[in-house]
């Protein structure tokens, strides 16, 4: 098993807004800042002030306790939900007004905590919905089988086949999605989130279900997808030891407020972010 | 490997009807002494024709685009009076008296002016879900037979004239509002329908070994997903939508064209729920299912004739049965129990 990058290697450095990014990052801009995000369900503000810079390379975690709004992020972001209030820029460009479908144009692909997946349609079709705005022909195309429609179906096998390699499932690609096992399913839902070509990956609880040994393997591909593909990732995920393993800047969210933000150091020793999750110590 | 599977069991598909096509062929020029079709079954074979195509296109509706629609006559409704005063219009006008060609043209008219109609009410429902598009769709149906109620259609030589609720157009009246359109010349051949069903499977399997149809069958299995994965869900939505209102539309012209006299009347929400229930009883999704229930369940009951009275409550049981019988798990249990093959090859790619 070849050694995982541990987040100390990283150095962090802090940048204008007090956010921090890997150093080795400094000098691109962010993939994504999001500047006073929150959004409100009839006066309950599930996300309020939500402050973040993603570097372009780097892996980020957002944890917190159950219900502190960390999916409800994921939302805003991808523009599932539109916020009250506060921007999303995605690359510098301001998603102000945009819909899910224009978001991921814009280079943001999520998988889902509940997985999603397209469960009556093969492992390769899964993939080759997300090669959809990457290798394209018109409808009459496909129905008369032009030219085009060859030339662009086997370019489609060729890249589906390539991306399903990251995660050794190409003889997988016959079997219908839904009756994967779960931890291949959940694999499945990143590959074809990397299809749609993204710069931002997010991660819903990737590990949820998967035993030790597939969580450690998760967390060399993750690393090795951010290596390969140069792109950054947010993951949302309870399992400790993946996110202080292999996130450089991790966010603590309570309440739908950022409590605490750093590198993994920083955070085991906030007193804060240790309140949040095992309770304040009663005065002996 | 994949994508042979998927050819082998579309050209069992194709081959199925090209077979059914040389078997009725063979049985209507009674080639083989003793092999013959009766006199009533003959009559059926172009409405059986027709509603295959329904039964298809509305299978893209429901069963690849997963949108349960109940107004699908009302698209064949439209393509059969288009169809019908094309092609008495192309007769007045170009004195063409062809009648293949006129059948042609008469179709691609009633499958682009359903095409319009399909747009027109894609628009509006498309962004409704599950019960509210059935029953909008369904009112759909009725404002359809209701309008085409009120139409009145002359030609006065090579001039189209169209009136409202007004019946005095000079010429000859070819649609007549409630009395429907009379005096049209029955150009429909069985043949024709052949063709029409192989263009339909064309197009229908085609677009679902695309990347198109692909689209249209993510947004299906799960709406959310789709749309994270940057697919426009209002435009596949619309595409499969359209393309069945056209299909439906060309096989209400040729219906149309079977009858001397065609009333609006006859593309009530029965025929829409007739059509539905092909759909369901083949599979939904399915489309060979939908080609053998579209057949079985039209020819049903002129073959239950010998029952009388008693005939739509043996077709009503049959139905029943079926249902029952596809979804039982002792029957299925047994159909996998005997075709062992596939069953073991699903395990194998689970186990990998």
């Amino acid at each position: 098993m070849t050694q995982i990058k541990r987040k100390s290697d990283t150095k962090m450095v802090p940048v204008p807004s007090m956010a921090i990014v890997p150093e080795r990052d400094i000098d691109k801009a962010p993939v994504l800042e999001a500047r006073h995000l929150g959004i409100e369900f009839g006066g309950l503000k599930a996300v309020d002030d939500f402050n973040i810079i993603i570097g372009k390379t780097e892996i980020a975690g957002l944890i917190g306790p159950n219900g502190a709004g960390k999916t409800t992020v994921f939302n805003l972001l991808t523009k599932v939900y539109q916020p009250t209030t506060g921007t999303v820029l995605i690359n510098g460009k301001d998603t102000h007004g945009m819909n899910t479908v224009q978001a991921n144009k814009a280079g943001i692909a999520r998988t889902f905590q509940n997985i999603r997946l397209f469960n009556n349609m093969t492992v390769e079709e899964n993939v080759r919905i997300g090669l959809h705005n990457q290798v394209k022909y018109g409808m009459f195309s496909g129905i008369f089988r032009a030219p085009a429609y060859w030339k662009q179906e086997k370019k489609q096998h060729e890249q589906a086949l390539d991306l399903l390699s990251i995660f050794d499932m190409q003889d997988m690609a016959d079997v219908k999605a839904g009756s994967l096992p779960y931890g291949a399913q959940r694999r499945l839902e990143i590959v074809r989130a990397l299809a749609t070509n993204p710069s931002l990956l997010l991660l819903d609880e990737p590990a949820a279900g998967m035993n030790p040994h597939e969580t450690e393997e998760l967390m060399e591909n993750i690393i090795k997808i951010r290596d390969k593909f140069q792109i950054a990732v947010l993951l949302i995920e309870h399992d400790m030891n993946l996110v202080m393993g292999i996130c450089e800047g991790i966010c603590v969210l309570n309440y739908g407020r950022i409590i605490a933000k750093g590198t993994a150091e920083e955070i085991q020793q906030n007193p804060v972010v240790i309140e949040a999750y095992l309770g304040k110590q009663k005065e002996a | 490997m994949k994508m042979s599977k998927k050819f082998r069991s579309n050209l069992l598909t194709y081959g199925l009807v090209i077979v059914a096509f040389i078997l009725c062929q063979l049985a209507v020029e009674k080639v083989i002494p003793g092999f013959k079709m009766s006199r009533s079954l003959k009559g059926q074979l172009v409405p059986i024709c027709v509603y295959i195509v329904m039964a298809v296109s509305l299978n893209l509706t429901v069963g690849i685009s997963g949108e349960l629609s109940l107004g699908h006559a009302g698209f064949m409704s439209v393509g059969a009076f288009s169809g019908i005063v094309m092609s008495a219009w192309l007769v007045n006008a170009f004195q063409l008296e062809n009648e293949t060609i006129r059948l042609i043209l008469a179709m691609v008219t009633g499958g682009v002016f359903a095409g319009v109609a399909g747009v027109l009410i894609g628009i509006p429902v498309l962004r409704l879900r599950g019960d509210y598009l059935a029953i909008v769709t369904l009112a759909f149906g009725e404002i359809i037979r209701n309008v085409m109620n009120c139409l009145y259609f002359s030609l006065d030589g090579p001039t189209l004239h169209v009136g409202f609720n007004n019946p005095n157009l000079p010429g000859k009246l070819v649609v007549n509002g409630p009395t429907g359109a009379t005096g049209v010349d029955t150009i429909s051949t069985f043949v024709m329908g052949f063709v029409l069903i192989l263009f339909t499977l064309f197009v229908v399997l085609n677009l679902i070994n695309s990347r198109s149809g692909r689209a249209i069958m993510a947004i299906r299995d799960n709406r959310i997903a789709a749309e994270s994965m940057g697919i426009n869900v209002t435009k596949y939505k619309m595409m499969a939508f359209v393309t069945s209102a056209v299909l439906a539309g060309m096989a209400g012209a040729l219906y149309g064209l079977n009858y001397s006299t065609v009333t609006a009347t006859k593309f009530r929400f029965d025929t829409s729920i007739l059509v539905l229930v092909f759909v369901v009883l083949g599979g939904i999704g399915n489309i060979r299912g939908s080609i053998i229930a579209a057949t079985v369940l039209t020819i049903l009951p002129e073959v239950l004739r010998a029952f009388s009275d008693y005939r739509m409550l043996v077709y009503a049981i049959v139905l029943i049965v079926v249902m029952l019988a596809t979804n039982s798990p002792l029957l299925t249990g047994l159909v996998e129990r005997i075709r062992p093959k596939k069953k073991t090859a699903a395990k194998e790619g689970e186990a990998q």
